[in-house]
């Protein structure tokens, strides 16, 4: 009787929210987003890009403002100046004496400031609350689309250039040694590291979009040895920080994008205590 | 050297510097080395060894001089894998989720197509390379659960694999075990007799007498380079390490 109660409930918990349109659609994108910057984020996390992470993607903001004022596609604006802030970042490291985390936090917060000024000054029907924290409950179908397209890419590019990218962020120098092009691979983890801001900004938003690129990266190298199987927990790891993300922000009324983070870093915290082998409280042997 | 001569060179370096956002790391270095000779580079910290090698792998641009490989560019003797490089221990990130075959695989990369899918050769020559450093039953294992000699020598199957005839080394006996000093000694000998070239780094003054036919000397630029009987002179050490007596460095008996 009260088994049958609690299955009611559960089932109910479950399929509710699966009876609205928006609530398909949010799951659907957000998982999808998540499995875009969970792929990219065992690269990010093993290359120490976290903090590069962070700076593309405010720095993208600006981009995203002038797209729309000129009724272009956003990821467009958005990729320009997410190439285009680390570009300056290097130069700027290159040209003078300040250190390069002092450079990186110059420069992105100072893009991010000339978005919010610009978002002021341009009349459009840009929402900054969505930017900022994200709105997948109202993704439109020309968003869908677009995400779509960027998801694919990013993935082809990963793929393709798997191997590369993983020996690129091991060992820099073997690759120049054997004749690889590294300055590519280098430009090419930075424009998927902003094609997926662009994408995990509907999700999240702008200011929580780096949890999405380093978090489940994180937790995934604590699981394992391999980086195959990194990927794939990383990837399963922030497609179910979404889903159950969406879920709590739809029954108890939470702001969707900082859910899904949370639940993340729930995930993160018990792995980081729990974890066979790299926990706190370390059991036994590794499990891949 | 007149250009007949040139090509007998496998390694050709003319007044090369390398300066670092205005400050000069190297400057005016010369080296010539050729087929199965080993060299030794032997420097304080900072004297620009790593430098050196970075120089030659193309890993920086030099600002001045010019590179011959082989007689031909550096650009060349990449895309032939002509140069394998094995780096010190502690200068790559032992808890990145590799295996052994992974890393010796990596050797291999340079010779294959876009996707670095291998071949059949290319699996024979990563189990051979293994094996010549005798870590068949660990070549599974991921580098961050080995010792720092197992390390050293995955980092030196990833060489042999890569079938390089320019071996360039960052201090290979620095914190390895006697088990894989000895193997490195030995596999040494058997490189030069392969008629490859090493160029290696190293504090250890003993290992230079025991296996360097030429040694190099540098302090940002070249002090002294020559054969190590002519050149590895107590005088000319302590130039090299800055005025410090060589009874420090190797004992008085030298």
């Amino acid at each position: 009787m009260d088994l049958c109660f609690l299955s009611t409930n559960i089932t109910s918990f479950v399929a509710d929210p699966l009876s609205h349109e928006f609530m398909r659609k949010a799951l659907l994108m957000s998982s999808l987003v998540a499995a875009v910057c969970g792929f990219l984020s065992s690269y990010l996390t093993l290359k120490g890009w976290a903090l590069m992470g962070d700076a593309v993607s405010h720095s993208v903001m600006p981009g995203v403002v002038v797209a729309y004022a000129l009724g272009l596609p956003f990821s467009l604006g958005a990729f320009v100046f997410g190439v285009g802030s680390v570009a300056l970042i290097g130069f700027v490291k290159q040209k003078s004496r300040v250190k390069e985390d002092t450079v990186i936090g110059l420069v992105f917060t100072g893009f991010f400031a000339l978005g919010i000024v610009l978002i002021s000054k341009i009349k459009s029907n840009i929402d900054l609350h969505s930017i900022l924290f994200g709105s997948p409950l109202g993704i439109s179908l020309s968003d869908v689309k677009q995400t779509v397209l960027i998801s694919l890419l990013v993935v082809i590019l990963l793929s393709v250039f798997r191997k590369d990218l993983i020996l690129y962020c091991f060992d820099p120098r073997h690759a120049k040694t054997v004749g690889i092009n590294v300055l590519f691979l280098h430009y090419l983890l930075l424009t998927c590291l902003s094609l997926a801001a662009v994408v995990g900004l509907q999700s999240v938003g702008l200011v929580l979009v780096v949890a999405m690129l380093i978090t489940p990266g994180a937790t995934a190298y604590l699981l394992t040895d391999n980086f195959d199987n990194m990927t794939i927990i990383s990837v399963i790891s922030a497609i179910i920080s979404s889903i159950i993300g969406i879920y709590f922000s739809f029954w108890f009324d939470l702001e969707t994008g900082g859910s899904i983070v949370l639940v993340q870093t729930f995930i993160f915290l018990f792995t980081f205590l729990f974890a066979p082998r790299y926990g706190i409280f370390k059991f036994k042997k590794i499990i891949f | 050297m007149d250009k007949l001569n040139f090509k007998n060179y496998r390694i050709e370096a003319e007044n090369i510097c390398v300066d670092y956002h205005g400050k000069v790391a190297l400057y005016d270095a010369n080296l010539r080395l050729k087929a199965g000779q080993i060299c030794g580079l032997v420097g304080m910290n900072g004297a620009g060894k790593t430098t050196f090698f970075n120089a030659l792998t193309g890993f920086v641009n030099i600002s001045k001089g010019k590179i011959r490989i082989n007689g031909e560019s550096l650009k060349i003797a990449q895309q032939d894998q002509t140069i394998a490089y094995v780096p010190q221990i502690e200068g790559i990130d032992s808890q990145f989720p590799v295996s052994v075959w992974d890393v010796v695989m990596m050797g291999r990369y340079g010779s294959m197509n876009i996707l670095r899918s291998p071949r059949e050769s290319d699996i024979q020559a990563v189990k051979d390379a293994i094996e010549r450093v005798d870590l068949m039953e660990l070549s599974s294992i991921p580098i961050g659960n080995l010792s720092g000699g197992q390390r050293k020598r995955t980092f030196l199957a990833r060489a042999i694999a890569q079938r390089a005839s320019i071996l360039l080394l960052d201090e290979p006996f620095a914190g390895v075990d006697i088990r894989t000093e000895k193997l490195i000694s030995e596999l040494f000998i058997q490189f030069k007799n392969e008629g490859k070239t090493i160029l290696l780094s190293t504090h250890d003054m003993i290992h230079v007498r025991e296996f360097c036919d030429l040694v190099l000397l540098i302090n940002k630029t070249v002090v002294a380079y020559g054969e190590t009987s002519e050149v590895f002179t107590p005088e000319n050490i302590t130039s090299t390490f800055g005025g410090m007596s060589p009874d420090v460095l190797f004992g008085p008996e030298s």
